[in-house]
């Protein structure tokens, strides 16, 4: 069995997640306390991702950075980069396609937290972002992580943006997911099975910890 | 000193208000701020701190402005020093009470403060616990010692006691009438219960609406109305029982009930929920000299 794939898609979600998460961060911080008049423009921006076809996302992404197309031949001249079938692209559609999985939660969290405990650090002397990062995202935890592990579990899970911007290039931008229909459409039912079986047997390990986590069923059973 | 002369309109539950403050809180003065509810207590207090900004006006503190709409300064709320006691306590929940005390000293840490004031404030049995573990009173008390750890001129507190049960209440305002001597502060009190402003201001400031209505000794505001002599009270009806050929009427009078005997056609005008006035006429309170305890 080749694992290629999947130590592909793994390399990818935890790329994805790394840079989701230090952006996500100042973004669902804005979002969260912003007051531009902007914010229900990103706002829905941000939640597109989960009702469009990810072949949507894909296409457009295609359009925009082929290099037969004035942005995508801009950035191969004078960068060198090529976002179409490679896997940096990957990620950078990775990261759109799984944005509100990581924005949602943490703004959220951000959002319901007591506005007086940040204002009390701001009285205390601490600046906006000593606050955000010593008062208010050590208290929301739960959110963190749950941000983390979704943002995590959905780049896992990705197929329509992958098969169109990533093609299937053996250890560049073949992941487990194109990796499971290869096998299929080469009636390899044991092969695509067992990515399959990974795949089902990791997601649910991971989500699982989560629930455990953040339902606080580990503490009550190592008290 | 304390000068500040300023404007804010506010959206209140009762609508659009004009918030202006005319005030002038000498060093080492315990003021308190008395009003209805949406009367602009709390944006006092947020305005002073830097919580909120005015829109005009001007805020001076020992002679250094603190915001003046006309030069356009605004001292932000981390260079004020002020200690806030929230209404909700605000303790970092993720921290234990002697973390927050000290989170709260920031950079020039100072233990022999935090050691006094947990001593003051008799944490010492509680300084390892989170926040969470702890009792209305015990949180009360952790959010009065924390907003002194940066050893403030100005102490602001936010209905800090309004939670609490009575015992727990006159407790706290022991604990607040030394730390006020003992750090030479200058204190702000937001309060509704007139025996504890009573007990702790120097002064009061009544608002309403938006506007200051009256400053002064606690005595002279709150007592004008009973000097006259007259017993009398305002209380609810709770319940009318026929006894017999009389009624017996159950009143409540601040948080006791009286039970006052009335004639058939004095009854048939009120009945159980309506805001009565009990007095008595043509009839002197006796005041009587009790036995000196020590003595007996």
């Amino acid at each position: 069995m080749n694992w290629g794939p999947i130590i592909l898609t793994f390399k990818l979600a935890l790329v994805t997640t790394l840079m989701l998460f230090i952006i996500g961060i100042p973004l669902a911080y804005w979002l969260a306390f912003g007051r531009s008049r902007l914010k229900p423009v990103v706002e829905t921006l941000v939640s597109m991702p989960l009702v469009l076809p990810p072949t949507v996302l894909g296409f457009y992404f295609l359009i925009a950075f082929s290099p037969n197309q004035a942005f995508g031949n801009w950035l191969d001249e004078w960068f060198g980069i090529r976002l179409v079938f490679s896997f940096s692209g990957l990620v950078l559609a990775s990261m759109i396609y799984s944005l509100p999985f990581m924005v949602h939660p943490i703004s959220s969290g951000l959002a319901g937290s007591q506005p007086s405990i940040r204002e009390a650090a701001y009285l205390m002397g601490y600046s906006k972002r000593q606050t955000l990062f010593k008062v208010l995202l050590p208290n929301i935890r739960p959110a963190l992580l749950t941000a983390i592990v979704l943002s995590f579990a959905h780049t896992i899970g990705e197929f329509g943006v992958v098969l169109m911007i990533g093609g299937n290039i053996p250890d560049k931008t073949k992941v487990a997911s194109i990796a499971i229909y290869d096998e299929v459409e080469a009636m390899n039912y044991a092969g695509a099975n067992t990515y399959s079986l990974i795949l089902f047997l990791t997601t649910f390990t991971i989500l699982l910890m989560v629930y455990l986590i953040n339902g606080g069923y580990l503490k009550r059973f190592w008290k | 000193m304390i000068k500040m002369n300023i404007r804010k309109s506010l959206l209140a539950a009762t609508g659009e208000i004009e918030l202006h403050l005319d005030l002038e809180v000498m060093k080492g003065e315990f003021i308190t701020l008395y009003g209805p509810s949406g009367a602009g207590k709390t944006s006092a207090l947020r305005l002073l701190s830097g919580l909120m900004r005015p829109d005009s006006g001007l805020i001076e503190v020992n002679g250094r402005p603190w915001y003046s709409g006309k030069k356009n300064i605004f001292l932000a709320p981390q260079k004020r020093k002020i200690g806030f006691v929230f209404q909700d306590y605000a303790l970092f929940p993720n921290l234990t009470i002697r973390k927050n005390l000290e989170f709260a000293q920031g950079r020039n840490k100072n233990p022999h403060t935090i050691q006094e004031l947990i001593a003051l404030t008799e944490l010492e049995n509680l300084q390892d616990r989170l926040p969470e573990d702890l009792s209305g009173g015990q949180k009360q008390r952790a959010a009065l010692a924390r907003a002194l750890v940066q050893r403030p001129d100005i102490l602001l507190l936010d209905e800090p006691l309004s939670a609490l049960d009575s015992s727990m209440r006159v407790k706290l305002q022991d604990h607040l009438r030394t730390l006020h001597e003992r750090f030479e502060l200058t204190t702000i009190l937001v309060s509704h219960d007139i025996g504890e402003i009573h007990k702790l201001s120097d002064k009061v400031v009544t608002l309403d609406h938006g506007t200051i209505t009256g400053s002064g000794k606690p005595l002279d505001i709150f007592s004008h109305h009973k000097l006259s002599g007259k017993f009398q009270f305002t209380g609810k009806i709770l319940d009318i029982q026929k006894q017999e050929v009389i009624y017996v009427v159950s009143i409540l009078v601040n948080q006791e009930i009286v039970r006052v005997i009335a004639h058939e056609n004095e009854v048939q005008e009120i009945q159980a929920g309506d805001q009565v006035l009990v007095a008595a006429k043509a009839f002197n309170p006796l005041i009587m000299k009790l036995p000196d305890t020590d003595k007996v």
